[in-house]
């Protein structure tokens, strides 16, 4: 699992790297009935960052994914998105953003070939099935191209709906616990992949929990609390304060550290 | 990347995934044989009254496939939450409906061309002579009924009570195509040429409708 899966993070396109998307939040709010999941988050991400978000269960780390892909709507406040310094539509934007969700993402009845296929073509990505196949590589799956996904195990389909995300080398790769169910040499490679990605200029927010190796990839750590951010390492400060604090504050309730 | 092509995508997965399993299509086919044979036990099949009525029997044998088959066509997309996945793809959310409103219509057209001849036996009707009329009834009434239910099932999907939630939301709104599509029919049967136009272009009408509202609304239903 060495070889390079997306070495030019773009919108599929291939225009090289330094075209991570820059992400401004403002005042963003979601609320889901009576709970307010955010509170107000104010926060800008410069491109080429690699920013993890921890936190307690519930803390709003996935809400927060959710709205920076689009599956859900801010109840108030606005997000948005540059390339350089040029504001771009929503639209774009989703073409160039890879994420990888609590779910695989993946349909069970198809086989990873037909899978990372079907969503190439939706992405409007030139030569699907070449391009399955050199995503397959990588995340060790080459030889298992033609089962269907229902016949793998919890970190092989992990490593499938990572190649997923991939596909289009997306400019913003948003991770919500990408390395669950991922053995250590999987840990290994999602942290190597991370470096990689944000090397070559692509924007990256996950969340995490615990200590862990996709965490040394990271440039900066915010903590969320109740929807807010308590605690932020800032663009260039020191990310390993607030893991660490974060990892003896939430990690203790999950019993990771 | 357009909306008729990402429709397409769409529609040539869920067709080869059906493919793949037939589960569907052959336990909906089964159901609804299995319904419109226990009609045919409620009265004698071979008299005059069994023509009037065999017509409506007929669609709300169809109106129940809809009801059971197009449960799963969003309630799938739940087990791995791959309908956020597709709505994480650069392209038109109505694409999404539409690629599975073309397979729902499609699946839903074979099962009632099967069903169509066991008709014709039980309850001694012709349908040879008048299949042209019939299917273009049948082509109005199913995409009322795949376009309607697959609208539904997208809402009924995110609904606690999702597999209760269909039919309850799905019945009530067909009616209007039940009636419709039953009355076109029995005009039919009873003489070919007397191929309504009023209730041909009252279907086209609806179809037209609901079409319109979930390409306007399709965004929010799909959205969480």
């Amino acid at each position: 699992m060495s070889t390079p899966l997306a070495s030019s993070p773009n919108g599929g396109a291939g225009d090289g790297p330094s075209c991570g998307l820059k992400i401004q939040f403002n005042e963003v709010e979601k609320r889901y009935g009576m709970r307010l999941a955010l509170r107000g988050v104010t926060l800008a991400i410069a491109a080429g960052e690699c920013v993890a978000l921890v936190g307690h269960n519930g803390s709003g780390k996935t809400t927060l994914l959710k709205i920076t892909a689009q599956l859900t709507k801010p109840s108030r406040g606005k997000i948005a998105f540059f390339l350089g310094e040029n504001p771009i539509g929503l639209e774009e934007v989703k073409s160039r953003v890879g994420m990888v969700g609590h779910h695989t993402l993946l349909y069970e009845e198809l086989t990873a070939e037909e899978n990372l296929i079907f969503f190439a073509k939706l992405f409007g990505l030139p030569d699907p099935a070449e391009r399955a196949r050199q995503a397959l590589q990588p995340v060790g799956l080459a030889g298992r191209a033609t089962d269907l996904v229902r016949t793998f195990s919890r970190g092989m389909r992990q490593r499938l709906s990572i190649a997923r995300a991939l596909l289009a080398s997306p400019g913003l790769l948003l991770l919500d616990e990408a390395g669950t169910g991922l053995d250590p040499e999987g840990q290994h490679w999602l942290g190597a992949t991370i470096k990689r990605l944000r090397d070559s200029g692509c924007t990256i927010l996950m969340s995490t929990h615990g200590r862990n190796e996709t965490q040394e990839a990271v440039t900066r750590a915010i903590r969320l609390d109740g929807g807010k951010i308590t605690h932020d390492s800032g663009a260039g400060g020191n990310p390993n304060e607030v893991l660490v604090m974060a990892a003896v504050r939430d990690g203790g309730e999950e019993g990771e550290l | 990347m357009t909306l008729a092509r990402a429709a397409g995508v769409i529609l040539a997965k869920e067709l080869w995934t059906e493919f793949r399993s037939r589960e569907l299509l052959g336990t909906t086919a089964v159901f609804v044989l299995i319904v419109v044979v226990l009609f045919s036990f409620t009265f004698n099949p071979t008299s005059s009254e069994a023509r009037r009525f065999g017509p409506g029997l007929l669609w709300l044998a169809f109106l129940f496939a809809g009801s059971l088959m197009l449960q799963s066509s969003f309630l799938r997309e739940q087990t791995n939450d791959t309908l956020a996945a597709l709505r994480l793809a650069p392209i038109d959310p109505f694409s999404i409906l539409a690629g599975k409103m073309a397979a729902n219509f499609l699946f839903l057209l074979l099962v009632e061309v099967i069903l169509l001849p066991v008709f014709a036996v039980l309850y001694n009707v012709a349908i040879l002579p008048v299949l042209g009329q019939l299917l273009l009834v049948l082509a109005l009434g199913t995409i009322g009924l795949a376009a309607t239910g697959t609208v539904f099932s997208a809402v009924a999907a995110q609904a606690r009570l999702r597999e209760l939630l269909l039919p309850l939301l799905l019945l009530p709104v067909l009616a209007p195509v039940l009636i419709a599509s039953t009355e076109a029919t029995i005009g039919i049967l009873r003489d070919p040429s007397e191929l309504s136009p009023v209730w041909l272009t009252f279907l086209a009408c609806f179809d037209v409708v609901f079409l319109t509202a979930a390409w306007m609304v399709g965004e929010y239903l799909l959205e969480e």
